[in-house]
């Protein structure tokens, strides 16, 4: 095949992927405004993200914070700041690591299994019988999980936030010997609300990330059990990417002044 | 073709291309009210996709379909959807949702649209259960614990829990072994009489086809090319229809090796 060929057929490919996806996306929030809603399948999905998620997330950020701590240690003690350790834990858990880390775990917990559902659900023609029993099945499978991805996400990186903050306390106060109440004074003096909240906005764009490209990969699979496992590997590899990208642009918004 | 003054289903010259490959070209076919039609055809002649453009799961690149006299191709979505609550469908697989226990599959139309509250609808998915011979400790099971003779006749107690005008059979015996096969065909033909609707059948399945079918038409190459009563098939006297009831490899119709 002609180079210019392979070239122009790759940008169409592109073209029209995005056109898909935002099509998708439209409508998937149309109908998360628009009633009826299906309470009993939101609030199960938002047992499944918020709930089922929380050993995994809250793991990711204790680990989280106590390697920061450790890290920031052994790098500020060099030049005698060890003081701001706290300060340094806090930061970076609410503003950045709190968000992502558990935006990235969410997208392999989560996106991966809304990717193979709902995958397997378009080969074993379930979305048609949705269809034929009159119920569509944008807003049957789709709004409900971004409706909890939502709104989850932002629950689930505030207690990830605290663990990981605790994490940070427990390095610190047990093995460095700093002590307990000078480091949570430390802690709360230089947090500020906006921090906590920037990182909660973060959180709620990531879900909306993750249950969009595992709705997405899914709604869009074909040809059996290998079009769900690529659809369940797309979801997790998008999600993620866009979890990365979007934290630039985010953080951007927020502190670029 | 009609049968009856005015057709339930009324399919005119539907066309239908996936990329290069045309495979409806030309479908013209009427169901009377009460009636039900088989479409018989070898696998890949297009009696899904014909059957998925009547109920708007696929948008025919030309031609015109009435439902009870009402053209629904292009119809806005809330109209699509009180159409489609007049019509049930059995799918190849079932298509159970396999999240939700027997009962809420069979009561899953009523339920959401509301028109009935949960204690009502298992009742009633209840009884339509048992008038496909499902017992109703069943009901709370999940489909995967089904057995394929099953599943099939819970996607059937499904397809008629709305009391549809309408019911559309997806090759309804395949996958079954011949006993339960018949047994299928009669609850059909029962639950057709039963609740009077109008049936269409694809299958490839000739026990099938004359046991359900009160006409049959044969598609091949994306056109139907012979329609007439079911007890006139064995003498049709066209040799494509001959060829396929009597499962001859030599024959008009070839079949492509590769697709």
């Amino acid at each position: 095949m002609n180079f210019l060929q392979m070239i122009g057929r790759v940008f169409l490919a592109f073209l029209a992927t995005a056109g898909r996806l935002s099509i998708f996306t439209l409508s998937g929030v149309g109908h998360c405004l628009r009633p009826p809603f299906y309470f009993r399948i939101i609030g199960k999905q938002m047992i499944e993200i918020g709930y089922y998620s929380l050993p995994v997330v809250g793991l990711t950020a204790v680990f989280a914070g106590m390697v920061l701590a450790l890290q920031s240690y052994t790098g500020f003690a060099r030049f005698s700041a060890e003081g701001a350790i706290a300060n340094v834990v806090v930061l970076s858990i609410t503003r950045e690591l709190g968000p992502v880390l558990a935006g990235l775990m969410v997208a392999g917990r989560i996106g991966a299994a809304m990717a193979a559902e709902i995958g397997t659900m378009r080969v074993t023609e379930q979305i048609d019988a949705l269809t034929t029993l009159s119920t569509n099945p944008m807003k049957y499978l789709v709004a409900p999980r971004l409706i909890a991805g939502l709104t989850m996400m932002p629950l689930l990186v505030l207690v990830a936030d605290i663990i990981g903050v605790f994490g940070g306390y427990l390095v610190a106060v047990h093995k460095l010997g700093f002590n307990p109440s000078n480091y949570i004074q430390n802690t709360m003096n230089f947090l500020e609300l906006s921090d906590v909240v920037s990182g909660l906005v973060k959180a709620s764009v990531f879900g909306f990330i993750v249950t969009l490209m595992g709705c997405y990969h899914g709604y869009h699979s074909k040809g059996g059990a290998q079009g769900v496992g690529m659809a369940t590997t797309n979801a997790v590899v998008s999600a993620s990417i866009l979890i990365l990208c979007s934290d630039y642009i985010l953080t951007e918004l927020f502190f670029s002044k | 073709m009609a049968s009856s003054p005015r057709p339930i289903i009324s399919v005119q010259d539907l066309h239908k291309s996936f990329g290069p490959k045309t495979v409806l070209d030309g479908v013209n076919l009427d169901v009377g009210k009460g009636e039900s039609l088989v479409i018989i055809g070898g696998s890949g002649t297009g009696k899904s996709v014909t059957i998925k453009c009547i109920q708007g799961l696929l948008t025919p690149d030309q031609g015109r379909i009435e439902i009870n006299g009402e053209n629904v191709i292009g119809m806005a979505p809330a109209d699509r959807e009180r159409v489609n609550s007049r019509i049930g469908m059995l799918f190849q697989a079932a298509a159970l949702f396999d999240s939700l226990p027997v009962w809420e599959n069979v009561a899953f139309g009523l339920l959401s649209e509301g028109r009935a509250n949960r204690a009502d609808a298992r009742d009633m998915a209840i009884e339509k259960l048992a008038l496909v011979g499902l017992d109703a400790s069943l009901a709370d099971l999940s489909p995967a614990d089904l057995s394929g003779g099953m599943q099939k006749r819970v996607g059937l107690a499904r397809a008629i829990a709305n009391d549809p005008e309408i019911i559309f059979f997806d090759e309804p015996t395949t996958g079954l072994d011949p006993i339960m096969a018949d047994i299928i065909n009669d609850l059909i033909v029962a639950v057709n009489q039963k609740i009077g609707a109008t049936a269409l059948t694809i299958t490839h399945d000739m026990q099938s086809a004359k046991k359900i079918g009160d006409r049959i038409a044969m598609l091949y190459q994306g056109k139907i090319i012979w329609a007439g009563p079911a007890d006139a098939i064995d003498d049709s006297g066209n040799p494509y229809v001959d060829q396929f009831i009597h499962g001859r490899v030599e024959g008009p119709i070839k079949m492509a090796l590769r697709a």
